[in-house]
């Protein structure tokens, strides 16, 4: 049992005991309280020896893999082995039909420090929590996790704890957590903190801040869109207009519009409601909207929409292909090793924050990933690159 | 704005108003056959959660739309019997043991779906909607009003039915009695704990059918997903006096404004720099209609208060 699992456990029995706290006397509920605590503690305690017992499983397990691709590398020589991809490599490439990932597994990881993640929403979101966990997993780092912290406050107290605990980098994956990372940095000055979406590091010595420009990936998305639609009107369904969010929306319409498409763009002000999300997506089909886009965890809904109606989606921040295998396009896909690795460095290097980093097309923490399955024309993708280029080296403007 | 007011768009307005409303009107009837008994349940939202998860798992593996069905009833049912339990057997306070209920779910219900589902995967089978003969071929009508889901007819044909069984039938004559004057009907021979024990099972199966109608209606699960949905059903009891038909009017208020927001936002009518103005407009709306219309019909007089004999 992993020890995530053991402390959500932990806290499914904490509400009990808060249940308990009503029923019963103040003594009835001390003895609830001890007994969830030391249940608590005895769950923490043989999660840890499992989890030692794993390592060294791990680590006799990774020997032997080594070995034996060795041996494998040996006799293929230098034959290709990224096959999940078309034309993998860069910041644009082709995902091969039934493929739903870039991101490959590293055989060992690029350091020894010990990595946490504090995000809002689960891991596997299939959007902003998700392009986290598989970036870190990517630099082969098994990180400690803290996901779907609805609630701030509670960030802020995992925050705190593997801060305490001496957790080496602990990534505070939300922009709202800044106000938490002000009080808490300061009290942990060997701790590094990473935090983003942010554009800077509110002056903390210890803390990264990272950020993407998604209004890159957004531009180029949207010319592909625009030249896609049939009806010259294309449907987004945002969450707040603000952070990555907002800035893929605005380099969205940029894109769209510079190839005479217009985009009817709906804040549903919520980044998890689904049920408003998949609202807005069926509105904006009403309306006319031929191609649908959109961020954020809701997007799931929005993508059911585009799924009944045959309508083809964008997508951003993970590679949302599985959720509609053959009408998503594209998804803009956000590497944060790209930055991780170089942040890595520098608190190996004994820095441990003030710099502020950026996903961008061109150090290719930002790719455009599309679908096999959908059937592009070839003259729409052949563009692409030359959209790319011009976002790269400027030429373009993406209205930010 | 033309372009708002134009016939198939205040169709679709009222149709994703209504659309919106169901798991609302699900949840907040149940409420309030639970509160007229006297048993306020703040846990809604959990109760919520554990069903759309259920029912959700069930059709994901076996793609049978009554499975998941009797799942997510039978969750909220055995949520009851917990709630139950605790309210009415160990007479526990009911707002921090509604809190604890609502922590519970959306915990529990979070752990369930990361061990076994992980990444939000659609269903193959949902609830589709269905056109009542002869109604819903009706021009207009038909497609805001009778083309919906099963779940979404249940819920409006509940209303009548929970008037109907709340102010004439003897059952429904013991609850409002537990809830006005439990000590009275006590010393009548009704025994108040059964019928607020019965009240909390009927309310957290209603809570269960409304988790079951947000999964299966979009077709997918995901953790927080009912987003405090069940605590605003809790308020629209309030808003709805207590009466079925005041609910109704409550979950289609909140419904149809939301969906109307939407449309607006769609259309551009609503510039993107007050969209987030926007977003709250339904909560505003809902709350100034409380404080304007509301008539002055008080709580049930026992509400949130155990009984006890000693």
């Amino acid at each position: 049992m992993s020890k995530k699992v053991v402390l959500k456990l932990i806290g499914a029995l904490a509400a009990l005991v808060f249940i308990a706290a009503a029923c019963g006397s103040d003594d009835a509920v001390d003895d609830a309280v001890d007994e969830v605590t030391d249940a608590g503690d005895d769950a923490v305690d043989a999660a840890g020896d499992a989890a030692d017992a794993a390592d060294d499983a791990v680590d006799d397990v990774t020997e032997e893999a080594e070995g034996a691709m060795e041996e494998e590398e040996e006799e293929e020589g230098d034959a290709d082995d990224g096959d999940a991809m078309a034309d993998a490599g860069g910041n644009m490439l082709t995902v091969e039909c039934g493929e739903t990932s870039s991101f490959p597994a590293a055989s060992e990881p690029v350091t020894d420090l010990t990595v946490a993640i504090v995000a809002p929403s689960a891991e596997d979101d299939l959007a902003f929590t998700q392009s986290m966990v598989d970036a870190v997993t990517a630099l082969g780092i098994e990180p400690q996790l803290t996901t779907s912290t609805f609630v701030v406050e509670e960030a802020a107290a995992a925050i705190r704890g593997y801060a305490e605990d001496g957790i080496d980098v602990v990534i505070a994956h939300g922009t709202q957590y800044g106000g938490s990372l002000e009080e808490i940095a300061p009290e942990f000055p060997e701790t590094s903190f990473v935090w983003g979406t942010a554009s800077e590091t509110q002056g903390l010595d210890n803390v990264f801040a990272y950020t993407p420009a998604a209004d890159q990936g957004g531009y180029v998305l949207g010319t592909v869109a625009a030249k896609l639609s049939e009806a010259g009107s294309i449907g987004m369904v945002g969450p707040i207009e603000a952070g990555d969010a907002a800035l893929y929306v605005d380099g969205f319409v940029a894109g769209a519009e510079a190839e005479g498409a217009s985009v009817n763009v709906t804040y549903t002000g919520s980044f998890g409601d689904v049920a408003l999300a998949t609202e807005a997506a069926t509105a904006h089909v009403d309306a006319g909207s031929d191609i649908l886009t959109g961020s954020a965890q809701h997007v799931v809904g929005a993508i059911s929409v585009a799924d009944a109606n045959q309508v083809p989606w964008f997508g951003t921040q993970s590679n949302q292909v599985s959720l509609s295998p053959d009408l998503v396009v594209a998804s803009q896909v956000y590497h944060w090793e790209v930055v991780l690795t170089d942040i890595f460095s520098a608190i190996e290097g004994g820095t441990l924050g003030g710099e502020v980093f950026e996903l961008t097309l061109e150090n290719e923490g930002l790719v455009i990933e599309f679908n096999g399955c959908f059937e592009l024309d070839e003259e729409i993708k052949g563009g692409v690159g030359e959209t790319i280029a011009g976002v790269v080296d400027g030429s373009i403007s993406t209205g930010q | 704005m033309r372009d708002l007011f134009t016939l198939s768009v205040l169709v679709s307005t009222v149709a994703a108003g209504i659309r919106l409303a169901t798991p609302y009107l699900l949840a907040a009837l149940g409420e309030t056959i639970g509160q007229r008994s006297g048993v306020l349940n703040l846990g809604v939202d959990g109760v919520m959660l554990l069903s759309a998860f259920g029912s959700y798992y069930v059709v994901l593996r076996t793609e049978n739309l009554w499975y998941g069905f009797l799942a997510g009833a039978v969750i909220g049912l055995l949520m009851g019997v917990v709630y139950g339990v605790i309210t009415v057997v160990f007479e526990a306070e009911q707002g921090i043991s509604g809190i604890g209920i609502f922590l519970f779910g959306l915990g529990f219900s979070d752990l369930l779906f990361e061990e076994l589902v992980g990444t939000p995967t659609p269903l193959k089978v949902r609830l589709e909607e269905v056109a009542i003969p002869g109604l819903g071929s009706i021009p207009y009508v038909g497609d805001a009003i009778f083309q919906h889901n099963p779940l979404t007819y249940l819920a409006f044909a509940l209303v009548p039915i929970v008037t109907l069984v709340l102010f004439k039938t003897t059952f429904g004559m013991n609850v409002r009695a537990v809830g006005e004057n439990p000590q009275a009907a006590d010393s009548l021979g009704v025994s108040v704990a059964g019928v607020r024990f019965i009240a909390i099972l009927i309310g957290n199966t209603m809570a269960g059918l409304a988790g079951m109608a947000l999964s299966l209606g979009l077709g997918i699960f995901q953790p927080n997903l009912t987003q405090g949905l069940g605590f605003i059903a809790v308020a629209l009891v309030y808003f709805g006096a207590w009466r079925s038909r005041g609910v109704m009017v409550g979950a289609l208020l909140y419904g149809i404004v939301a969906s109307l927001v939407l449309q607006l936002k769609t259309r551009g009518i609503i510039p993107l720099e007050a969209s987030d103005l926007g977003a709250m407009a339904p909560a505003v709306l809902t709350i100034v209609a409380l404080v304007v219309l509301a008539r002055r019909i008080e709580a049930p007089a026992a509400l949130a208060r155990p009984f006890s004999r000693h």
